[in-house]
């Protein structure tokens, strides 16, 4: 278990906005099958962290590696090719649109032959048909492909979205707080579908708030602190009030002690 | 998102209920409606007004507006508007007809440099809104007045005639049935044809409506949402360009006058009669023909019934603000 071998890993990540350090050397590793929660404070680094992992943003310094090898994202169409769908918590769905060419759109299948490869003619009978075996292997049920997602409830809506970024995320997916819009029932029905994403092998780095949740789902937790990692747990060496006092910086010697735990546990 | 299973791979057969719903709610099925219930407050009011001859000439009468509304409805599914539609179309007009009559270009020559004019114009509204992100509104209306201004110098405020053949062929009518159709109208429902199947059948189409209705959504998939602004600017302008062909085919000048009031209203009012979204990412060309041809039939009806051009006016004023508080009332309701 040891020598597994990170599948995104960074190091020493800098980013400085003028006066302001949003990330102070900040380290990080994703391993294979899991989910990583990252938490931390407001300011803490998390979503800077999650921006330059997502290629939203470039570091000033620092390495970021993708299976042992270098990356440098310039834009979030460098980590999408890469194999990094990022699922955002604003419902980032056409509403307009069927849930088929949600899940489709800006990556549409085409018909065979002069006419889809020339002018791009939709494929929309594979679409529906790719998009509804997805959904039932996601365990998502929805009546029909074809119907808007503005037809569809807020969790659903966001299950459409997981859906995406599980469909085309050939290394992993980036979760930023993808149930702080929804209710408590159809939270519950995301965190069950990003469960079942993991559980299908695609590793996810998941961010929240929310502290039960995090500890319900993940296999390990990284906990920020300006700018910095200061601590890995899991929820199984840790509960959630030494997770929160790591997170605000009430019991230092805990960092310490924790902080050269940076493999995953024999039971993830 | 309950986790029943019941997703199966292939889509359930619709029930007859089903279907009648669905063609209830269907998209032009609304301007359909007031379509019909326009044609028979008409038909009532006056005996001419369901005669083929006259229905012919409605469909002659909407063929230019029909075509700007095309372009007109690519911009409003993005969100956006082009009020540069009817003087850009006017500025073509003028070039076509120019350089055939008083600078000895070839005919065919002048006709392919007024519509690369229009074109021009379009690229300009979309590399402005699309590269430098400015409101459609203002660069349009800046263009609106560039285009304007440019008729008139061009044209030195004279009216072209004595056009030579080929800029007249649009103009030109063959009977069927005893209706006359001009070429121009089948240029017309070709164009529609094209515009629905690009809008429907294609990843363009689709992306087109993507970026209207939520713009962000869009760019974060990886569509390049500038490409897709500026090809819809600039194909607006490419169906201004011919609908100044079909005017010049119609009325056999060119006028430095010609559609700067009337066709630039008409066009925004059958694209939102016909349905489409000013909030953009919703509507169809569909929608849009049936649009023009309601506003052709308000036109047309009202002359029959007597009506005095100044109060044609009104009544398009009227109806362009019923039917924008109609979509305006669907938005809230969505949100």
């Amino acid at each position: 278990m040891s020598e597994r071998r990170p599948l995104l890993e960074a190091q020493g990540l800098v980013k400085r906005y003028g006066q302001v350090v949003a990330l102070d050397g900040a380290d990080f590793e994703l391993y294979p099958g899991e989910i990583l929660a990252i938490i931390g404070d407001n300011g803490a680094g998390k979503s800077t962290l999650i921006k330059a992992l997502s290629g939203a943003l470039q570091p000033d310094a620092g390495e970021i590696r993708l299976d042992g090898d270098p990356v440098h994202f310039r834009s979030p169409r460098d980590a999408r090719r890469a194999g990094i769908e990022t699922v955002y918590q604003d419902l980032a769905v056409s509403p307009a649109l069927d849930i088929a060419a949600n899940i489709f759109l800006g990556r549409e299948a085409r018909r065979r032959g002069p006419l889809g490869l020339l002018v791009r003619v939709l494929d929309k009978r594979a679409m529906r048909r790719e998009a509804a075996r997805h959904f039932a292997e996601l365990k998502i049920g929805v009546q029909s492909m074809a119907q808007p997602v503005e037809n569809l409830s807020g969790g659903q809506r966001q299950g459409v979205a997981v859906a995406r970024a599980a469909k085309w995320a050939q290394r992993l997916a980036i979760m930023d707080e993808p149930t702080a819009a929804l209710g408590v029932k159809e939270t519950r029905q995301v965190l069950d579908l990003i469960r079942r994403v993991r559980d299908r092998g695609l590793p996810v780095i998941l961010i929240s708030h929310d502290m039960p949740h995090v500890f319900e789902l993940a296999d390990r937790i990284q906990i920020m602190r300006l700018g910095r990692r200061v601590a890995v747990v899991t929820p199984h060496t840790h509960t959630m009030p030494e997770a929160v006092a790591i997170m605000t910086g009430a019991t230092q010697s805990e960092v310490d002690r924790t902080l050269v735990k940076d493999e995953p546990s024999e039971d993830t | 998102m309950s986790t029943a299973d019941t997703t199966s791979a292939e889509q359930p057969r619709p029930t007859p209920l089903e279907l009648l719903r669905k063609i209830a709610t269907a998209p032009a099925v609304g301007p359909l409606i007031a379509l019909i219930l326009t044609m028979a407050f008409f038909s009532l009011k006056s005996e001419q007004f369901l005669q083929t001859q006259n229905l012919s000439l409605v469909l002659q009468q909407v063929m230019v507006v029909g075509v700007l509304a095309i372009g007109q409805t690519f911009v409003i599914l993005t969100a956006g508007i082009d009020l540069s539609c009817g003087t850009v179309m006017a500025f073509g007009q003028i070039v076509m007809t120019k350089l055939a009559v008083s600078s000895g270009v070839p005919p065919l020559q002048a006709l392919l440099l007024g519509i690369l004019a229009c074109v021009g114009f379009g690229m300009l509204n979309g590399s402005l809104v699309a590269g430098l992100r400015l409101p459609a509104f203002i660069v349009t209306l800046g263009t609106l007045n560039i285009a304007f201004a440019l008729t008139h110098i061009v044209s030195n405020d004279l009216t072209f005639s004595e056009l030579p053949s080929e800029l007249l062929f649009f103009g030109r009518t063959f009977s069927v049935a005893g209706a006359d159709f001009t070429y121009g109208v089948v240029v017309m429902l070709a164009l529609y044809a094209l515009a629905w199947f690009g809008l429907t059948q294609t990843a363009w189409g689709r992306h087109v409506y993507a970026v209207g209705d939520n713009p962000e959504a869009a760019r974060l998939t990886g569509i390049n949402t500038n490409r897709v602004l500026f090809s819809v600017y600039a194909l607006a302008g490419l169906t201004y360009g011919i609908a100044a062909l079909l005017l010049v085919g119609r009325t056999e000048l060119g006028d430095p006058n010609a559609g700067q009031t009337t066709e630039n209203l008409d066009a925004i009012t059958a694209v939102v009669l016909g349905g489409t979204s000013l909030f953009g990412g919703r509507g169809t060309v569909i929608g849009t023909l049936i649009g023009a041809v309601i506003v052709g039939v308000f036109r047309n009806g009202l002359t029959l019934i007597g009506v005095e051009v100044i109060y044609q006016y009104l009544v398009t004023g009227i109806l362009v603000i019923l039917a924008v508080a109609v979509d305006q009332l669907t938005h809230r309701r969505r949100l």
